[in-house]
């Protein structure tokens, strides 16, 4: 079972969610760090990393020897990420444009491109427990996460438990880290901002055709307009957490809530319940 | 004429709540909202729109089922895996090479442009608002972005206003490069948890290689003094400006349910009001003296 959590709107307890769902179960789990633009599971996880590896993406380099300037690479581009100039006998090449679709490699006549590499981040594999973490970080500089969050994904078995901590948003880095996910938890809070965001986030989870449900953090800080919502949308309310001065201190700590408070464990533990109770209902 | 970026690397630690509070103390100034995956800043502002615009970036590439043979070529060709074998694109896998619509023996792929999103230029009550939205599971946010920022820039200029605040997006991404090259100053709003702290030097990082000096502020500092004092030390260790703390204030999610800023709310204890009048006189200073 993948299940992902996500939220439109950042800073609504995402993170918390997964690393302490992933926790709380006494069974294998597999918890997917996607947000990897600000990786935040492993500051509460502190896992052994056991690997490393570079995620490169590959982009075009010109073998002036054998360019004959006919701009054919230039003219596929869509993404300008090649600039062919005959008259001085230059090609530009701009790698961090590049969205590694091939083009320029299959459309130049004299193999005149050749592949070259730009570094997006790095994928690294450790274990806490019962639980197996798999995140991707960013490069700094690098603006393309999309390509990295699918690497997280494919490094991942879709045996057994699986969950993803995805990015905040509604945009193409949601998207890949949403996909192919048996359940979406949409985490919110009960104000203007986080129903607007929501509202957002549902409406990406319905064109990609999950099931999804929601979870109100701080329930109590603000009003009612996140339940109503959720009635009007026949969007299901999984669990509801009050705001707790104490679960903000821990949070600050780095410290996992389910170890330190026991409430948060049953919590949850009936999350999880609720999730797979859905997922098996299908 | 500044610009003034917004950012937090880290989501939901006060970013919008202060740029609607400096919205209310500035003076002369375009507001500009580059969270385009996830705006709120209007929430606060309630503007009223005077236009209205399609953001139009890209291609997508569609099969013409007529003209379609089933070849294969396109399914072999794409590096997204937007083809499926009854040869449909995956508008949502489709990332707008063309590679499939160039090779296509039978020229049964059209590449039509993509309406991902809208941008609106609007009044309020604190002065003008660049403010877009882009459409549910779109790309493209950066050059939205930039083409924000570029209004935001236009109306400056005409209006002969002394500058521009943008709200800016989380994380360290295509949208938060769009937003920072060539703006006077970064104001991050960070918090005072291990996230805020990691986050915050990955963003810092983000601003200092394109030489855009940052300032810090910690909101809701109360909740652990030890981390926002540590970042408060690791400002000053890097060079960064520390702009202050912020007190965890209830004022501000109060302020925003009733659709106000910080400033306009008259309830509280003041505590975190003159907090922000302190945060904002600062910022104001520095971006004078730059």
């Amino acid at each position: 079972m993948i299940v992902a959590i996500a939220s439109g709107k950042g800073g609504t307890g995402k993170t918390t969610v997964a690393v302490n769902l992933a926790v709380a179960l006494d069974k294998p789990v597999q918890l997917l760090d996607c947000d990897v633009e600000e990786p935040n599971v492993d500051l509460f996880l502190k896992a052994s990393i056991t690997e490393r590896e570079e995620v490169l993406a590959e982009v075009p380099r010109i073998d002036l020897a054998r360019c004959t300037y006919c701009g054919q690479c230039q003219e596929i581009c869509q993404f300008n990420a090649l600039a062919v100039l005959p008259e001085t006998k230059i090609v530009l090449t701009f790698p961090e444009l590049c969205h590694s679709c091939g083009g320029c490699f299959a459309v130049c006549p004299e193999d005149a491109v050749l592949p070259d590499q730009r570094l997006l981040g790095h994928l690294e594999i450790g274990q806490r427990g019962n639980v197996r973490l798999i995140q991707g970080k960013l490069r700094v500089g690098e603006a393309m996460s999309p390509p990295l969050i699918r690497r997280v994904r494919q490094a991942s078995s879709p045996n057994g438990m699986v969950i993803i901590d995805a990015p905040p948003g509604t945009s193409c880095p949601v998207i890949a880290s949403l996909r192919g996910a048996d359940y979406v938890c949409l985490v919110t809070e009960p104000t203007p901002f986080g129903l607007n965001d929501l509202e957002l986030a549902v409406g990406a989870v319905r064109k990609l055709k999950i099931p999804m449900g929601i979870v109100i953090n701080r329930a109590d800080v603000g009003d009612g307009r996140i339940l109503e919502y959720a009635r009007r949308e026949s969007i299901p309310v999984l669990l509801e957490i009050p705001f707790e001065r104490s679960t903000a201190e821990t949070y600050a700590r780095g410290e996992i809530l389910v170890e330190a408070q026991p409430i948060w464990k049953e919590r949850m533990l009936l999350l999880h319940d609720a999730i797979r109770r859905r997922v098996a209902d299908r | 004429m500044y610009e003034l970026v917004v950012l937090s690397g880290k989501g939901g630690t006060g970013k919008t709540s202060i740029v609607g509070a400096f919205s209310a103390l500035a003076s002369d100034k375009v507001l500009c909202d580059a969270d385009v995956d996830a705006a709120d800043l209007h929430l606060l502002l309630s503007p009223r729109k005077i236009s209205h615009h399609e953001f139009r970036a890209g291609h997508k590439a569609l099969i013409n089922p007529d003209l379609c043979t089933s070849c294969g070529e396109c399914l072999d060709r794409c590096r997204y895996g937007a083809i499926s074998d009854r040869f449909e694109v995956d508008e949502l896998q489709c990332e707008g090479c063309g590679v499939c619509v160039h090779f296509c023996p039978f020229g049964a792929i059209e590449f039509p442009e993509n309406h991902c999103g809208e941008w609106y230029i609007s009044e309020t009550r604190f002065g003008p608002l660049v403010h877009a939205r882009l459409g549910i599971a779109e790309e493209n946010s950066g050059k939205l972005v930039t083409l924000i920022r570029r209004e935001a820039r236009r109306i400056a200029e005409e209006k002969k206003l002394a500058g521009i605040i943008t709200d800016g997006p989380p994380g360290i991404g295509c949208p938060v490069i769009a937003s920072l090259g060539g703006a006077s100053a970064v104001l991050v709003v960070t918090e005072p948890t291990v996230s805020g702290l990691h986050d915050l030097d990955r963003v810092g990082s983000l601003a200092n290689h394109f030489q855009v000096p940052v300032s810090v502020c910690v909101n809701k500092a109360d909740l652990h003094w030890e981390t926002a004092h540590a970042i408060e030390s690791l400002c000053r260790e890097k060079g960064a400006d520390f702009a202050g703390h912020l007190p965890f204030d209830p004022s501000f999610t109060r302020a925003q349910l009733e659709g106000k800023t910080l400033i306009e709310y008259e309830d509280g204890d003041g505590a975190a009001r003159t907090a922000v009048l302190k945060l904002w006189e600062h910022m104001r200073a520095l971006l004078k003296a730059r």
